[in-house]
């Protein structure tokens, strides 16, 4: 793994025993030793810290704060215009086709944009944005590490190191002093818990995270359960739920694009593959993403073919992401399938080793989300 | 109790031979979520795909390691498949085998050559 970039905290990684995987060009741990299960339950009862500091952190900054969104919203068909100082929202940066580059988050800090993407997209990211943006200059942080810290008990554990934490809510942003470090907080997450993330200057990373940590509460949790985590909470992992030949419509992202960029609001398009994304918006799409419960136990994986019924030759789609949810106590998925065969409480048959098993389609979240609003 | 380079365990028990994988394995899988196992009366030869193991990372095949009829399956691990991680040598066995040449345990190793091979 000598090729792979090390976050700030990889000694402290090493240290808690972490088992390491190569991940988007980075070492990170996949779990440590409580294990994939029970970190995702601890998650859900207690807080989990997760290390996402692969992950980019890029400042957007023009004349002012709203040079730099309306520059932005060239590219992303999201109201970040609107966007009030110090929140947060969800994005897409989309292509000409109607597809989506990345997701991301956005959030207004007052004099630039503070924008998240994810790891594996991020070299391509920060140069489209600067390639196709003039007047505003893009700059990613590198000198800082991005921790996340998930669940229930979070906002105490947090609001015992600076108490303006626990007056925040949900997509709220705010700068915090945590055990000394000057930290660029959300309250958002990736678990479908409530919880924040936290940009702190790598030299202080560590020392923060053992901070946290020393928490009774506080437990060091892996990819496998953010993976499990996210999945039960219905989000999308990009290149898998989501990519460039999914449109946001078929993403079931529709609630991320605004009226206001919608067909007739204000700032309608203007954003790359504007003209497919809003006549599908209006018009529906043939093939969407759906929560699906495999039946029985057996989990069904990204990439296990779907059919209408058991007999049929012709595949309707495909599952996208699945595994275990600790938290149902089964197995959950989501995928494509036609629009036709979208509706909830439809049966569809995935091909697992050979056999036809049933699935049904399943309202996302799986879990219900527990953000602070 | 002799064991296998695929990590599965085998330990004779009257004439049958009851397998199961090692704890070396289950810790490696990670989280055992689903197990499938073959049905009671089903003819096996040595090297057949007998088991699949799911663990929240991912699917993997256990081949019968005799030839032989499978004569008993744990029905516990339906419902609690995590008993393969909690006690892979006890609880967690998979399932119990006649073997139709009981010569072929001569081909694997015994304990000490195990932990050998996973040292």
């Amino acid at each position: 793994m000598s090729d792979l970039r090390k976050t700030p905290l990889h000694n402290l990684h090493i240290a808690l025993g972490a088992r390491m995987v190569p991940f988007a060009g980075y070492e990170m741990p996949v779990q440590y030793p409580m294990g994939v299960m029970a970190e995702h339950v601890h998650t859900r009862t207690k807080a989990g810290l997760f290390d996402v500091s692969h992950m980019g952190q890029v400042r957007v900054t023009g004349a002012d704060y709203a040079a730099a969104a309306a520059a932005l919203e060239t590219l992303i068909p999201v109201d970040i215009l609107g966007l009030q100082e110090n929140r947060q929202r969800y994005g897409l940066l989309t292509n000409a086709a109607g597809g989506i580059r990345d997701d991301l988050m956005l959030a207004n800090r007052g004099d630039h944009v503070f924008v998240v993407v994810n790891a594996a997209c991020k070299a391509d990211d920060i140069a489209h944005i600067t390639a196709n943006l003039s007047g505003v200059t893009v700059t990613e942080v590198t000198d800082r590490a991005l921790l996340a810290l998930q669940g229930p008990a979070a906002q105490d554990v947090l609001a015992a190191m600076d108490a303006k934490a626990a007056e925040m809510r949900f997509m709220d942003v705010a700068t915090l002093m945590l055990g000394g470090a000057e930290c660029w907080v959300s309250r958002s997450g990736y678990t479908g818990e409530d919880g924040y993330e936290i940009s702190v200057p790598a030299a202080q990373a560590e020392d923060l995270a053992k901070a946290l940590l020393a928490h009774e509460e506080v437990a060091p949790i892996g990819l496998g359960a953010r993976d499990s985590l996210r999945l039960e909470a219905g989000l999308c992992l990009y290149g898998h739920d989501i990519d460039a030949q999914t449109t946001p419509s078929e993403g079931a992202l529709n609630w991320a694009i605004q009226k206001v960029r919608r067909k007739g609001g204000a700032r309608a398009g203007g954003f790359p593959g504007a003209d497919v994304i809003l006549e599908q918006m209006e018009n529906g799409t043939d093939r969407k993403r759906v929560g699906l419960r495999p039946e029985g136990r057996a989990p069904m994986r990204e990439g296990v073919v779907l059919f209408a019924s058991e007999a049929d030759d012709t595949p309707i789609g495909q599952i996208t992401s699945g595994g275990f949810g600790p938290t149902i106590g089964g197995p959950v998925a989501m995928g494509y399938v036609p629009t036709s065969h979208a509706a909830i409480g439809t049966t569809v048959f995935g091909a697992l080793r050979g056999k036809r098993m049933p699935l049904t389609v399943a309202a996302l979240p799986f879990t219900p989300a527990n953000f602070k609003r | 109790m002799k064991y296998t380079e695929e990590h599965e365990w085998l330990r004779v028990e009257g004439d049958l031979v009851v397998v199961g994988i090692t704890e070396h394995a289950t810790t490696q899988l990670g989280d055992i979520v689903f197990i499938e196992l073959p049905d009671v009366g089903d003819t096996v030869a040595k090297d057949d795909e007998a088991v699949v193991i799911e663990s929240v990372k991912a699917a993997s095949d256990i081949m019968a390691p005799l030839d032989g009829e499978i004569m008993e399956v744990n029905a516990d691990l339906a419902d609690n498949p995590g008993l393969a991680n909690e006690d892979a040598t006890g609880k967690g066995w998979f399932f119990k085998i006649k073997p139709s040449d009981p010569s072929q345990m001569d081909d694997y190793m015994d304990e000490a050559a195990y932990n050998a091979m996973i040292s």
